[in-house]
């Protein structure tokens, strides 16, 4: 509502200050800019500060909301631990929007609910005032900045451009939350669990951890059994996925006729599109009882129905278009010259491709399989739903085993509370995963941006 | 060098060409089969999928004659909207279904005769006698969506040759249903349900509307969010940062961020935005948050390169005529660049579309029956309810996680073919 | 390069006249001179070059003998980068290049069916305009071709093959001390006679050089001059040169090209001093080209 009387005010700032300069204009004075440039200018008067303090406003709300609320509850209760109190806080929360309360009718909180309610109702009435009357003052200061002396264009141009460098820093800050956001959490994790036994640790039952008695205790957060099965699905699927990736590559680009690769890439690139969900569905539901069937008929006994092959195999052909795609790029890249240099001594074009292209090429294939290595340890889906729960220490691909994805969905879906260390692993070990993809993507970055400049 | 060493050289090569053309063959063939093998995993995803899914477009319907009278409704003389509501429209269906075999005794044989229709049945009467009070009293010729095994039955999943205790489907149901079956009462038809229904317990019953929906709003949140900083940061980077350490930071930050997984944004979506700033849980608004961060950098990728296509002579030209370096972006690079960010979007979107895992995290795993209407009602979304269903075990829960994920991909084919669309009409050599 | 990749658009600017090409070669009428020697090493009969539709060469006619270079000049576009990779079935990586007429080796087809592009290549070596060194170090730049084929017996046998390369390529005293060195670490000279030496490697019998001196600087090119002078006492050498000054120094024989018509053939001091064809005197005098 707020947020649409401002969008009014500052569409009628733009009009009034459009024409006042045409105005002027008329009148013969000579204005810097065109009009609209006024009009733009006096737009940004209006909205930007009132949209600024509404912003402060909102944000800060909250917390003088729950501070001024807590000094109204007895002193036992503000004395009571924050995660309690932040319980507390809820419950009133709750009565004054009128929802459903776990706690009986208590009329201590009824009370606080209600001084809760006035504070929300004056704040908000505060804060439009305080807001619309920037607004207004705003426009009318843009107003009387139209004249011979604002240089409205540049002023309006050097506004975009903050506009432009604020959203490339978007990105900027959406990894420092990242970091943050994953730090922050692990940290207090590893207040309760030291980083040796999450590190080190051979054993993985989060679950158990709940009841108080076993915080910490008997190394139940030990995570190298995740990261063993993590390590285990990827390393099938690069099985799977570099040799047919890079095949399928170095045959698009050297072999295959123009037609055909017209044809093949995008069929390629389909695979490529289907979101991992179905590949998830199609490995728990197609290829996990295929495999068993499979091991099973040839005299295996024990092959898990979420076995680690059939969610490795999965990932694998996933992956295949794209280690084939970046290779494919990678191959093209590789000067004719060199090709010309191989064929005219006489070789084969296997021979060029193996003895000349490819260790050419080895750079940036490198990086690709690198990138692809970082895709596999961070998918999630496939390995939810046709990976194990059960954190098993082995390299037997036909036992189940689980991965940090798996481990960080099943913590984190449902039912939490946010202290517990069940929840608070979830983080840690979002941030291995964050670091080792950082890493890795980091590394495969460098050399292949090294490889292009080669050749450019 | 003699000719005598010469002839040797032709000899040596002579003599090993059949080896290495056996080698180049095999080599080729190597990448033939590649390529082959990963078409035939893309074609056997897509039949197996396309089997199991296309049934699920269909839905069995049984017809009964429903007397709708007051008494067997528990309902009052003009009964308000509220009663109407609460009525007993499965104890009509009861009634009808025992009218209908007369001979049906026993407790536990009318229990298996009432599953006959699905649980569902009464939904669609409720609806039909809401909209139209006047019906009570009536007799009604209805068509019922059947339960999930009389539905297995008919579509031949259910193998009769076994022995009755090993199946779902008892004789007793067989006969019945091969009686209806002859009377002409039984029918597969479209099955609307599927796209006019929430979710639901009953596979039947249970229809993707309500993640329809949900993506929907998800979407629009993620393109209103990121396609205008998407383009803001690529203008900003292509066109006037100046070349240092700090774009270097940004532009390297940037490609990492495209390739750090998915559900690491969602961690990012849990701890900052529900978390910290007290967003609803399950919304469609923090889903389109999180996944506008996720598509972000695909689309400043793509519209980087949109705009480092153009050429400079253009932007030389602008300038020549006096126009600031914004108005040049502005007036005439952006729009030479925008068929390629459109198409990059495009594409962004469409792996927006079929993301999951960050979705997982903020909690759009919910069970909703719902249809969403609003950013901040709880919602899910359609590659969310593909997962949810298929970890169900009803046999009717597989052939609509199918036909759910044949809808999605639909959506993408769409989506893709609209970018390729666009590229190829737009392609253009300066 | 994009000369030998594409020579369509090159050619296509040469037709400023609303004549078709086939009409401007036509008005060139027969080649002037003598195409033929005693003895010839590869002989070219009445050979076409077909682009897709387009044709490139026009009926030529040209013998390569022992023991000589015969330099091919002409404006950019004339054909002579197309023959000269027809000679060693380069042009067979173009899918879309046709050849008709007769090349032979030794009287030998080289177009024919028992003829193999592999062992033709090994007899035939080349020379790119571009130095184009392997990635690898400048021994396995020269050893790679023995490799290939299987020349050598043992290690010591290639070290022979590698040493006498660089030495025939007068290269060998300035790289003897660093043969594990990436080719590509080499000044561009270096690096065109460290490719010189990688196709003598092979030890071909004919020598096919394409524009080996355009991406060099004038000392580079002069050695690489003097080094071909020497090559001619083992091998039958072609080269195709921009430069006249370097047709003049370092060939026996010349050819020249126009829009893919072999216009004037003769001994390379006749031709410059004596041209007959017009075409000839025009490009030599420098109106043109």
């Amino acid at each position: 509502m707020l947020l649409l009387i401002i969008f009014v005010l500052t569409s009628i700032a733009y009009v009034v200050g459009r024409s006042r300069a045409a105005t002027l204009r008329k009148n013969g004075e000579q204005l810097h800019s065109l009009p609209r440039y006024y009009g733009y200018l006096t737009a940004i008067y209006t909205a930007v500060p009132a949209l600024l303090l509404l912003a402060i406003w909102s944000a800060s709300e909250p917390t003088f909301l729950k501070q001024s609320t807590v000094k109204t509850l007895p002193a036992e209760v503000q004395s009571l631990p924050q995660g309690q109190l932040d319980l507390v806080l809820n419950d009133i929360k709750n009565i004054a929007t009128g929802g459903i309360t776990q706690t009986a009718d208590d009329p201590l909180r009824e009370a606080s609910a209600k001084h809760y309610n006035d504070r929300k109702n004056t704040s908000q009435l505060l804060k439009s005032i305080v807001v619309l009357v920037a607004s207004i003052l705003g426009a009318l200061y843009g107003l009387r900045k139209i004249g011979i002396h604002t240089r409205a264009r540049v002023f309006v141009e050097r506004a975009m451009m903050t506009v432009l460098i604020a959203c490339s820093c978007i990105a900027i800050f959406t990894t420092v939350g990242i970091v943050l956001s994953v730090l922050f959490e692990s940290l207090r994790f590893f207040n309760k669990v030291p980083f040796t036994e999450f590190a080190f640790g051979l054993h993985w039952s989060p679950q158990t951890s709940i009841r108080a008695d076993q915080v910490g205790s008997s190394g139940s957060f030990g995570a190298v059994p995740i990261f063993a099965g993590t390590l285990l699905i990827s390393a099938i699927a690069m099985l799977v996925a570099v040799p047919f990736g890079l095949m399928s590559a170095i045959y698009l680009a050297e072999y295959a006729s123009s037609n055909v690769r017209a044809w093949a890439k995008p069929l390629l690139e389909i695979l490529a599109g289907i979101p991992t969900v179905v590949y998830g569905f199609f490995a728990a539901l197609t290829v996990a009882p295929l495999v068993r069937d499979i091991f099973e008929g040839v005299g295996f006994e024990d092959v898990a129905s979420e076995s680690a092959l059939a969610a490795g195999l999965v990932m694998g052909i996933m992956i295949i278009p794209f280690v084939s795609s970046l290779s494919d790029d990678v191959i093209t890249a590789v000067p004719q010259a060199m090709r010309d240099g191989s064929l005219g001594l006489g070789a084969t074009k296997s021979e060029t491709i193996k003895r000349v292209v490819i260790p050419a090429a080895l750079p940036g294939i490198v990086g690709a399989i690198l990138l692809a290595v970082s895709r596999a340890i961070g998918e999630t889906m496939i390995v939810v739903m046709a990976a194990g729960l059960a954190a098993n220490l082995t390299i037997n691909p036909l036992e189940a085993v689980t991965t940090v994805t798996v481990q960080i969905v099943t913590l984190l879906t449902g039912d939490q509370a946010f202290d517990s260390p069940k929840t608070l692993v979830a983080f840690a070990l979002g941030l291995m995963l964050f670091i080792t993809t950082l890493i890795l993507n980091v590394i495969a970055l460098v050399v292949v941006r090294k490889y292009r400049e080669q050749y450019e | 060098m003699n000719a005598q060493e010469k002839l040797n050289t032709t000899e040596v090569v002579r003599g090993s060409l059949k080896r290495r053309y056996a080698r180049e063959k095999r080599f080729r063939l190597f990448g033939l089969a590649a390529i082959t093998a990963s078409l035939t995993f893309l074609a056997v995803l897509l039949i197996t999928i396309t089997v199991r899914g296309l049934p699920a477009f269909k839905q069995t319907f049984i017809q009964l004659e429903v007397t709708l009278d007051s008494k067997t409704l528990g309902v009052g003389e003009n009964p308000d909207i509220n009663e109407l509501r609460k009525a007993n429209y499965n104890g009509a269906i009861k009634k009808s279904l025992t009218a209908l075999f007369p001979d049906v005794k026993k407790r536990k044989d009318k229990k298996a005769l009432y599953k006959l229709v699905s649980k569902g049945g009464q939904y669609d009467l409720q609806k039909r006698v809401m909209a139209d009070p006047s019906l009570i009293g009536e007799t009604l010729k209805v068509w019922l969506p059947v339960g999930d095994d009389t539905n297995s039955y008919i579509q031949g999943n259910i193998d009769s040759s076994l022995p009755e205790k090993k199946r779902r489907f008892k004789d007793n149901q067989i006969q019945w249903v091969d009686q209806l079956t002859e009377d002409k009462q039984i029918q597969r038809r479209f099955n609307s349900t599927f796209f006019e229904r929430g979710d639901s317990r009953e596979p039947e019953m249970a229809g993707i509307k309500g993640s329809l929906f949900g993506s929907m709003l998800t979407l629009m949140v993620t393109l209103l969010l990121s396609f205008p900083v998407a383009v803001a940061t690529a203008i900003y980077l292509e066109e006037f940062a100046p070349k240092n350490r700090w774009t270097d930071i940004i532009e390297v930050n940037i490609n990492n961020l495209a390739a750090v997984p998915s559900i690491v944004f969602g961690l990012l979506g849990l701890a900052i935005f529900i978390n910290f700033f007290s967003l609803p849980r399950s919304a469609p608004i923090v889903g389109g948050l999180v996944l506008s961060l996720m598509t972000l950098p695909t689309i400043i990728i793509s519209a980087r390169a949109a705009l480092k296509s153009v050429p400079p002579s253009i932007r030389d030209a602008a300038l020549g005529v006096g126009a600031s370096k914004l108005q040049v972006v502005f007036h005439h690079v952006l729009p030479l660049a925008m068929p390629g960010i459109l198409t990059g979007t495009i594409i962004g979107m469409a792996q927006a579309l079929g993301e999951t895992a960050p979705l997982l995290m903020i909690g759009m795993v919910a069970f909703i029956v719902d249809v969403p209407t609003s950013l901040t009602d709880p919602a899910t979304v359609l590659p969310v309810q593909i997962y949810q269903w298929a970890d169900l075990p009803e046999k009717g829960f597989v052939e609509k996680t199918s036909a759910a994920i044949m809808v999605l991909l639909a959506f993408l084919i769409v989506m893709n073919a609209v970018a390729v669309y666009l590229r190829r009409k737009f392609e253009r050599k300066w | 390069m994009n000369e030998e990749v594409n020579p369509l658009p090159s050619l296509e600017q040469d037709q400023t006249s609303e004549q078709t090409i086939e009409e401007i070669v036509a008005s060139l009428g027969d080649t002037v001179g003598q195409p033929r020697v005693e003895d010839p090493k590869m002989s070219v009969s009445n050979v076409d070059v077909f682009y897709g539709d387009k044709q490139a060469i026009f009926g030529v006619d040209l013998d390569i003998a022992n023991n000589e270079v015969v330099s091919m000049i002409g404006p950019s576009g004339c054909g002579k980068s197309t023959l000269l990779r027809c000679l060693n079935r380069m042009n067979d990586t173009i899918p879309i290049c046709r050849v008709s007429g007769e090349l032979t080796l030794d009287g030998e087809d080289i177009y024919s069916k028992d003829t193999d592009p592999v062992l033709l290549r090994a007899r035939v070596g080349m020379v790119f305009q571009k130095p184009n060194p392997f990635p690898k170090s400048i021994y396995e730049n020269v050893a790679y071709g023995p490799r290939l084929h299987g020349l050598n017996r043992n290690k010591a046998d290639l070290d022979d093959i590698v040493v006498n390369s660089l030495k025939k390529a007068g290269i060998y005293n300035e790289v003897k001390n660093r043969l594990d060195e990436s080719g590509t670490s080499l000044s561009g000279g270096q690096q065109q006679r460290l490719c010189i030496a990688r196709t003598i490697a092979c030890s071909p019998e004919v020598i096919l050089m394409d524009e080996p001196c355009s991406a060099l600087d004038p000392i580079a090119t002069a050695k690489i001059e003097e080094l071909i002078d020497e090559l001619r006492e083992n091998y039958a050498i072609a080269i195709v040169t921009h430069s006249m000054q370097q047709a003049a120094r370092v060939s026996q024989r010349t050819a020249y090209f126009h829009l893919g018509k072999l216009v004037e053939v003769g001994d390379t001091d006749t031709i410059f001093t004596n041209p007959r064809h017009e075409l000839t005197e025009n490009y030599i005098t420098g109106r043109f080209g």
